[in-house]
C-alpha cells in the first residue's frame, strides 16, 4: 500500500455497470417523481396524521402551493402531474427491486455496503466524523472502499428511504388498500402514509444535496467520470 | 464548478420546460397515459375480485364529511325535484338490460340495504370517512337483467357541468357487481344532503372520489364507452385527462 502513495495516477474500476445504469435511471426518475409529486401535492397542500384528513380536520402542515418552476408540469394540472408520477413510479420501484436483487447476487451489498465489525467502534466512527468535518477524504487503496458514514447513507437510502416512499405511495391507492390491507395498518392510515411519503421525499432531497456536496468536495471531475464510465483515478496520498 | 442558485433555477426551469414540451407530443402523451393500463392490470391481478375496501368503526368517522365537486346542481329540473322531497324523482335503468326500470326513492329504500363505513379518497389527496347506506348495485342490475353484451355501467347525473354537459361516470362489471358497490341514499344515518349528492349517489369503494357520481338520474348498461360523452368514460376523463381507472 505504501508504495502506491505519491506514485503516478492509477485508473481503477470503481462502479459496476448495474450501479451506473441504476444511478442514471434514478437521477431521471427521482427528478420526475419529485417535481410531479409537488404538482400533486399542490392540489391539497395540507398534511394530516391518521386515517382521514380534509379541510375541516387539523393538519400538521399547511402550506401554499409550490411555485411552477419546481413542479411538473410547470402549470397547475393535477391530471398531468399524476400521469407523470404514476408512469415513473412503477419503473422506479421495479428498478430498485432489480438493483437490490442484482446487488445481492453479485455481492455488491456484501462487499461494498455491509458494515464491517472493525468499523463499528466508537473510535472509528469518531475518526470518520472528524475526517469528514475537516474534508480529509481517503486516498490510495482506502479510497476504493466506502467509509462508514457513506455506507450508512447509501444503506439508509436503498433499504429504508426508497422502500418507504414506494410503500407509502402504494398505501395512498384505494385499489391497493383493497389488495393489501396491511399497508394501511403498517402506516396507521392513508393520511399518515401521505405525510410519511412527503417527509421521505424531502429526506431524499436532503440526501441529494449532501451527495452533490460530497462529490464537489472530493474531486467532481473524477467522480463524474467514474459514475459515467465506471473508472476512477485513485487519489494520491497526502504528503 | 460553483452552481449558483440562479443556474440551478435556470437548469430546473429548462428541464421542466423540456418535460412540458415532451408531454405535448401526441405519441409521448399516449405512452405516458398508458401507465393507467399497467396499474389497472397489476391491481386487479393482486386483489381478489371481491376484495373489500377497508371498513372502519363508527368512532373513526370524520367529524365533517367534506363535500366536493358540485355543491348543488341548481337546475330548474333539480330544484323542482328537491322542492317535492324527491317524490317525483325516478332512477331510470336502461341500455343493455332485458327490462327497463324506473325506480322511486321509496322503492329503493324498501330493497335490502348494505351499510358500510368507508374512506372517501379524493384525487386531490384528502380523505373523509363516512357511513353509507344504500342498495347494492348488483340488486338493481339483477332486477333489470343485464344482457351478456354489457361491459360497462354508465351513471347519468343531474348536475350540469357547464354548456349543458351533465356529469357522468362509468365502471366496469368487476366493480359493478362488487359487494361494496352501492347506490347510497344515506350518509351518517341521515338522508343524503344536497351537497353530498341527494337523493342518490354511487359508492365504488376501491376507487377515487370522482367515480362516486352524485345526483344520480339514470343507469345505462353499454358494451362500449366510445359513444358516451367524448368516449373516455367520465366527465373528468373527457375534459381533464383523469384516468378512467381510479383505483390508483
Amino acid at each position: 500500500m505504501g508504495s502506491m502513495v505519491d506514485s503516478a495516477d492509477r485508473m481503477v474500476p470503481r462502479h459496476r455497470l448495474s450501479t451506473r445504469l441504476w444511478h442514471a435511471l434514478n437521477a431521471l426518475l427521482l427528478y420526475i417523481l419529485f417535481t410531479s409529486g409537488l404538482g400533486i401535492f399542490n392540489a391539497h397542500p395540507r398534511l394530516y396524521w391518521g386515517q382521514y384528513g380534509a379541510n375541516f380536520d387539523r393538519g400538521w402542515l399547511v402550506l401554499d402551493r409550490f411555485p411552477g418552476w419546481l413542479t411538473l408540469p410547470g402549470h397547475y394540472s393535477l391530471a398531468l402531474s399524476r400521469h407523470w408520477h404514476l408512469a415513473a413510479a412503477p419503473i422506479f420501484a421495479f428498478a430498485l427491486l432489480g438493483y437490490m436483487l442484482w446487488s445481492l447476487a453479485n455481492r455488491h451489498i456484501a462487499r461494498d455496503l455491509a458494515f464491517r465489525r472493525e468499523e463499528l467502534t466508537r473510535r472509528h466512527l469518531w475518526q470518520e466524523i472528524r475526517d469528514h468535518a475537516r474534508l480529509r477524504f481517503p486516498t490510495g487503496e482506502a479510497a476504493l472502499r466506502y467509509g462508514l458514514l457513506q455506507k450508512a447513507s447509501y444503506v439508509g437510502v436503498i433499504f429504508v428511504a426508497l422502500p418507504l416512499i414506494i410503500l407509502t405511495g402504494l398505501t395512498m391507492s384505494p385499489g391497493m388498500n383493497a389488495a393489501w390491507p396491511w399497508l394501511v395498518d403498517l402506516f396507521g392510515g392513508r393520511q399518515s402514509a401521505r405525510s410519511i411519503h412527503f417527509i421521505t421525499a424531502f429526506a431524499l432531497v436532503a440526501f441529494f444535496f449532501v451527495h452533490i456536496l460530497m462529490v464537489l468536495l472530493s474531486g467532481p471531475v473524477n467522480q463524474l467520470w467514474a459514475i459515467v464510465t465506471g473508472r476512477y483515478r485513485l487519489p494520491r496520498g497526502r504528503a | 464548478m460553483i452552481l449558483t442558485r440562479r443556474t440551478l433555477l435556470l437548469g430546473a426551469t429548462a428541464t421542466l420546460a423540456g418535460c412540458d414540451r415532451l408531454a405535448r407530443n401526441e405519441h409521448f402523451r399516449k405512452a405516458l397515459f398508458s401507465a393507467e393500463n399497467f396499474h389497472k392490470w397489476a391491481q386487479r391481478g393482486l386483489m381478489a375480485p371481491d376484495a373489500l375496501a377497508r371498513e372502519f368503526r363508527s368512532d373513526q368517522i370524520s367529524p365533517i364529511f367534506r363535500a366536493n365537486g358540485t355543491a348543488n346542481p341548481n337546475t330548474p329540473a333539480y330544484k323542482a325535484l328537491w322542492r317535492g322531497g324527491f317524490a317525483d324523482w325516478r332512477l331510470q335503468v336502461t341500455g343493455l338490460v332485458t327490462r327497463d326500470l324506473s325506480l322511486s326513492l321509496a322503492q329503493l329504500r324498501s330493497l335490502p340495504h348494505r351499510e358500510q363505513i368507508t374512506r372517501h379518497d379524493c384525487v386531490e389527496g384528502w380523505s373523509a370517512i363516512g357511513k353509507w347506506r344504500g342498495v347494492p348495485l348488483k340488486t338493481i342490475l339483477d332486477g333489470a337483467g343485464l344482457k351478456s353484451r354489457a361491459r360497462y355501467i354508465v351513471f347519468r347525473c343531474a348536475d350540469d357541468m357547464g354548456g349543458g354537459r351533465p356529469y357522468y361516470e362509468s365502471i366496469d362489471l368487476a366493480d359493478a357487481f362488487h359487494p361494496q358497490t352501492i347506490l347510497a341514499f344515506a350518509l351518517n344515518d341521515r338522508p343524503l344532503s344536497v351537497a353530498n349528492g341527494a337523493p342518490l349517489r354511487l359508492r365504488v369503494e376501491r376507487q377515487l372520489g370522482y367515480k362516486q357520481a352524485k345526483y344520480l338520474m339514470g343507469i345505462e348498461a353499454v358494451d362500449s364507452l366510445a359513444g358516451i360523452g367524448k368516449g373516455k368514460g367520465g366527465f373528468w376523463e373527457d375534459h381533464a385527462d383523469y384516468d378512467w381507472y381510479a383505483g390508483i
